[in-house]
């Protein structure tokens, strides 16, 4: 699985949304109605999933799929 | 109203399965019970918690938030009650619960051992509180009027109650969701009341485990579950043509102020709560037909509950039914308050009154008519149920026929 298929699996277990809505652009709160709680699970199962540690204030920059995504092939090490 | 108990998840199967003496207790499978003394308990049965949360609420909430989600919705719809822009800021919430989220500490904690501080969920502590089952009805409904929860362990639904009567009583608010819910049938928490020697261990017969006022008795069985109710002004609920069950008309709350867990012999705590609650609306004694009785099935409890009763009702105690719905349902801590309302509520509704099962040899000392074993109709004009909890809380609610 690639690491944009893993992290919207992800992302439709934890916020409860479709497939559909989890386009690159969708912002995690105005448009999948995520509240800061919800980005902090979020965030935790995406540590846990790719083994990664994501800083209190890495956390603010990621407002989009894409961001995550981006974020996470940085972190690895592979190029976005 | 709205309930949902080892016995029925929901008022109707719940009143059924309680004058059919239809015990809810069976072998524990919440958690494999196979170091604790106790292995029995009475839980929810076929309970679909997406019939009233999403996934994502699911996994969040602490059941004890889903139980209370549950209970509020059946009542709400019962009650035909709309909450919007006019009212909200006159309609309450007050849902008292023993321990609140015990299953999400325990869950939570195992993670921080295991895994670290940085992998404990954000949503840990607004699982736990006790007081975010209330917190969670009144976001569902838009209820921004007086909100609270009473933490008054086994009275804790009756305080809810009595508390949520006063306001309306008082002018503080037009309408109020009021109960107790409790989801603690946990390693943790059947370890804690094992290690007091407070629960049955008749881990064999789960069905004939909770017996009050039986000779044989020996500690109360764990419930979960509990029961929700929406007390509104007379004068409004007239106005909107709505279903009313029974008046509340009475509260009463003291304590024993004598030892942590244990109640003083004659139990003049519990005699002086009913006392209070006949006194607050005016009650004679003698107008009280059924006491839903404290009832848990300890070796104390039993014994002196009867003694408080004699002591309130001299002679006519002779004449009352009393009855223990613990012996079918356990006690559900927090919750028993809630349920036990709706079946002081009921048996007045109805003209019946549930049965204690388990009953066979009255102990030495519990000699009023505990209703044994077979529910038994009968004119009530007024009812009392009765709930005390450790830390000395006693509490105790009266409910009369409403006439219109």
């Amino acid at each position: 699985m690639s690491i944009e298929e893993k992290v919207i699996e992800i992302i439709v277990e934890q916020l409860d949304v479709t497939r559909e809505e989890c386009v690159p652009e969708a912002s995690f709160i105005e448009d999948l109605g995520a509240d800061s709680l919800d980005l902090v699970e979020l965030i935790m199962a995406m540590e846990e999933n790719f083994g990664v540690e994501i800083a209190d204030e890495e956390l603010q920059k990621i407002r989009t799929i894409q961001d995550a995504i981006n974020f996470i092939k940085k972190k690895k090490g592979l190029a976005s | 109203m709205g309930t949902v108990n080892p016995v029925g998840n929901n008022v109707d199967e719940t009143w059924a399965a309680l004058c059919a003496g239809k015990s809810g207790i069976e072998r524990l499978t919440k958690f494999d019970p196979v170091r604790h003394a106790t292995k029995i308990a009475g839980q929810l049965k076929n309970f679909n918690p997406l019939l009233y949360v999403d996934k994502k609420e699911l996994r969040r909430l602490d059941e004890f938030i889903v139980y209370a989600l549950a209970c509020a919705e059946m009542a709400m719809k019962d009650s035909g009650l709309a909450i919007d822009e006019g009212n909200a800021e006159r309609v309450g919430t007050i849902i008292g619960s023993g321990i609140g989220g015990v299953q999400t500490i325990e869950k939570e904690h195992t993670v921080l051992e295991q895994s670290g501080p940085r992998r404990v969920s954000p949503f840990t502590i607004p699982a736990v509180l006790p007081n975010l089952a209330a917190g969670q009805i009144s976001i569902r409904y838009g209820a921004k009027g007086p909100i609270s929860c009473p933490v008054t362990a086994c009275a804790a639904g009756t305080s809810a109650i009595g508390m949520a009567f006063r306001l309306v009583k008082d002018g503080y608010a037009d309408a109020m969701f009021a109960g107790g819910i409790e989801a603690a049938i946990t390693p943790f928490a059947v370890a804690g009341f094992n290690a007091m020697r407070a629960l049955s261990t008749r881990n064999d017969e789960p069905e004939k485990a909770s017996r009050p006022f039986d000779r044989d008795r020996d500690g109360f069985v764990m419930g979960e579950g509990g029961g929700i109710v929406i007390l509104e002004d007379l004068a409004l609920a007239r106005k909107r043509g709505a279903r009313i069950y029974a008046e509340i008309c009475g509260f009463g709350c003291t304590a024993d102020a004598y030892h942590m867990a244990a109640p003083p012999p004659g139990h003049e705590g519990a005699a002086r709560s009913m006392e209070v609650a006949l006194r607050s609306c005016a009650m004679e004694p003698s107008a009280i037909g059924y006491i839903n009785a404290h009832g848990t099935a300890t070796p104390l409890n039993d014994v002196y509950e009867t003694q408080a009763i004699k002591r309130v009702f001299g002679e006519h105690s002779r004449k009352l039914a009393v009855s223990s719905t613990k012996s079918m349902t356990g006690h559900m801590l927090g919750g028993a308050g809630g349920l036990e309302a709706i079946v002081a509520v009921k048996a007045i509704c109805e003209g019946i009154v549930p049965p204690t099962i388990n009953l066979d040899n009255p102990d030495e000392g519990c000699d009023l008519d505990y209703v044994p074993h077979r529910a038994k109709e009968m004119n009530i004009e007024a009812a009392l149920s009765n709930t005390f909890g450790f830390g000395g809380v006693n509490a105790v609610l009266a409910f009369r026929k409403f006439r219109d």
